[in-house]
């Protein structure tokens, strides 16, 4: 049933029950038709989009509109798919985001400038993630009951913050890094940390013993750790990741919003799942891809943007979401099916 | 002194003098904003005198936004005012069930009277009707129960009229201009009061033949919602004369969008009333010339007609014994001209 030849060190075979009649032997060659699957309904839409609205959509400002817009859940969904890929799961990305945010961006934050922000936003993440990390590494707790904890509490201490009110930020030097002035090459700045994000995600999971462990958790944590490799450590680590990209997201969140509020990343944990479900990462763990949780991210974001563009209401845009994750997972089972 | 010049004087007096004191409790947050003018009054109506002991009840969504959160405090500060008002309040939950079970506490708890301002006004209809029927009323706040019912009184915001009054406004500033475009950023779409206030603006809108509504988008009434809502029908929209945002806290993220687009071509009303908004109408250096109150003293004045209730008595400058049953606030439009004077009911 297992073949044990792949990325994954040897012992990382994937066990039956966890997921379809797979092998990790087939992870490459199927990884590849996925992502160009999911590259064909990027281009479809693009298509749709350049003929329903030639000139609004087919502009480099509604490039960088897209880009940036996405920037902020795509870098969450980076960590989110980690997590997942891990067999995991961690509902509190969006709470995080809000206290992060929120935290960043008192008064008394913003007394010490962009770096106190910006410090502020990614330690609150990362210490989130640590708390989550730790309860289920170390505390045996089901990721999804520590990482539920976690987003009522979070969003609890981010209320409990704000009261409620808009925090809006008057640091000069942060807001200007939303303006067009501050784009290089024409690249927003948000859109240059999300890539940068995702690369550094991509070769993290790909081209270090990190990701291979990552990968080694999730197909089977037992065989993992009969292999020598320190489970629970890695779980730690793979929250606080987490952890961190939503850190980094809340600060890109204050640059965008110009604000933080309790309200922020408001079902960012769905959104993030549903990108790196459709980007063909397992729920189960084992298998998953960057590439397809960032194009998951750019399809969702687009859809939205032609919807969008063409002034179409919510209620349909909701309908086209659920549709879309619903076709995705239909052909991923397919393509898992038959290959 | 005769009847008659009681009557009189009720008449002139208190209707002139405590309608105001009246509009004046519908837009101020200051407890020093006195209504004692309408003591005067021979009929028992409620004044600042202390009265009977009133134990009131008030369950509220959570306060998770600006606008809740300056109702909640308007309601907290209005009781703290008087002495014979004693205040229980639960902990604000946007879950229905968990809203109908505090409620139900307070009813076992026999409060006097209950306010009761739902996270949502027809599922938690049925909680209203138990109150009512233990005996105790029900001063129903803005999000309006399914059935007339389920309280004794229902004061609330008119989203329709807001609406209205935004699209007026819009339209007399363009109504010079031979053609004119106008978008609109709406606030949740889940919500019965977001199409009520499209609705309004609508119709107002049909008043000015030379405009056209171009495009609409739904945030949710958070600033990062506002933001990329904007971001969109400013793409979408290379070039338009209006728009009217549902909600300033929206508000927040919808200017920030339009400063990152580098975009000033066109004139922008809010809605509810915010602190900033108020701010940036004063300062007029931007595109938002205008918003349209939605306002939060709504909670100050359910508290004053709970306690009228507790007290049996009726509204300080109502002919009326009782005080009533439904009670509409104005959306009245803020801009540059009267932007002091309501300065000080902005919330955060």
């Amino acid at each position: 049933m297992t073949q044990p030849v792949s990325p994954p060190r040897g012992s990382a075979d994937k066990v039956p029950q966890v997921s379809e009649k797979t092998g990790p032997r087939v992870a490459f060659a199927r990884a590849d038709v996925r992502t160009l699957s999911l590259l064909g309904v990027l281009a479809a839409l693009i298509l749709i989009g350049g003929i329903t609205k030639p000139d609004e959509f087919l502009d480099t400002r509604n490039l960088q509109l897209v880009l940036t817009q996405a920037s902020v859940i795509g870098v969450v969904t980076v960590g989110m798919t980690f997590v997942i890929i891990s067999g995991g799961i961690d509902l509190s990305v969006g709470a995080i985001v809000a206290l992060a945010s929120v935290w960043a961006t008192t008064v008394a934050t913003q007394e010490y400038g962009f770096a106190g922000i910006l410090f502020t936003a990614v330690i609150v993440g990362v210490g989130c993630g640590l708390v989550n990390g730790v309860l289920i590494a170390y505390g045996g707790m089901v990721p999804f009951i520590a990482t539920l904890a976690m987003l009522a509490s979070a969003r609890g201490f981010a209320l409990q913050i704000t009261d409620g009110n808009t925090q809006v930020v008057t640091v000069p030097s942060v807001l200007d890094l939303g303006e067009r002035d501050a784009y290089v090459l024409g690249i927003p700045p948000l859109v240059l940390v999300f890539a940068a994000v995702t690369v550094i995600g991509w070769l993290v999971l790909n081209r270090t013993t990190f990701g291979r462990r990552t990968v080694a958790v999730g197909g089977n944590a037992e065989a993992a750790r009969l292999a020598g490799i320190d489970v629970r450590r890695q779980r730690l680590y793979l929250y606080l990741l987490s952890g961190l990209c939503c850190g980094i997201a809340a600060f890109l969140l204050i640059v965008l919003s110009g604000s933080g509020q309790n309200t922020n990343g408001n079902l960012y944990e769905l959104d993030a799942i549903a990108a790196a479900i459709i980007g063909g990462t397992l729920l189960s763990g084992g298998r998953g891809t960057i590439v397809g949780s960032v194009l998951g991210v750019l399809i969702f974001m687009t859809i939205t943007n032609i919807f969008a563009l063409n002034n179409l209401q919510t209620d349909v845009q909701q309908i086209a979401k659920g549709a879309i994750i619903v076709a995705a997972v239909l052909v991923q089972r397919r393509t898992a099916s038959t290959t | 002194m005769s009847q008659f010049t009681s009557r009189r004087r009720m008449l002139f007096g208190t209707a002139a003098v405590g309608a105001g004191a009246l509009l004046a409790g519908c837009t101020s947050n200051e407890p020093s904003d006195e209504e004692s003018a309408s003591s005067q009054n021979e009929q028992p109506a409620a004044d600042d005198k202390p009265g009977k002991q009133v134990t009131i009840g008030y369950a509220g969504p959570q306060a998770d936004h600006g606008w809740l959160n300056a109702v909640n405090l308007n309601a907290k500060n209005r009781a703290e005012k008087y002495e014979d008002v004693t205040l229980e309040v639960t902990e604000g939950s946007n879950d229905t069930a968990t809203q109908i079970g505090q409620i139900e506490t307070l009813i076992n708890k026999k409060v006097d009277v209950l306010v009761i301002l739902p996270a949502d006004g027809k599922a938690l209809t049925q909680v209203g009707l138990k109150a009512m029927r233990a005996g105790i009323p029900v001063v129903n706040l803005d999000r309006i129960f399914n059935s007339p019912q389920a309280y004794r009184c229902w004061i609330g915001g008119d989203n329709y009229g807001m609406g209205l009054n935004a699209g007026h406004y819009i339209g007399e500033k363009l109504k010079h201009k031979k053609t004119a475009r106008v978008v609109e950023l709406a606030g949740l779409d889940n919500l019965p009061l977001t199409k009520e206030r499209t609705q309004g603006f609508d119709d107002a809108l049909k008043n000015y033949p030379n405009i056209e509504k171009v495009a609409r988008q739904a945030a949710d009434f958070t600033v990062e919602s506002g933001q990329a809502k904007m971001a969109q029908l400013l793409q979408a929209q290379s070039e338009f004369d209006a728009l009217w945002n549902h909600d300033d806290d929206q508000g927040v993220g919808a200017l920030r969008a339009i400063e990152q687009a580098g975009r000033d071509e066109f004139l922008m009303v809010g809605g509810a009333g915010s602190l900033a908004a108020f701010q940036a109408i004063e300062q007029d250096n931007g595109v938002l010339k205008a918003t349209v109150l939605y306002p939060p003293s709504m909670a100050a004045s359910a508290i004053d007609l709970a306690r009228a209730l507790g007290q049996g008595k009726g509204v300080g400058g109502l002919a009326e014994f009782e005080i009533p049953s439904s009670l509409t606030l104005y959306s009245a439009v803020v801009d540059k001209e009267n932007v002091d004077q309501y300065m000080s009911t902005g919330f955060k």
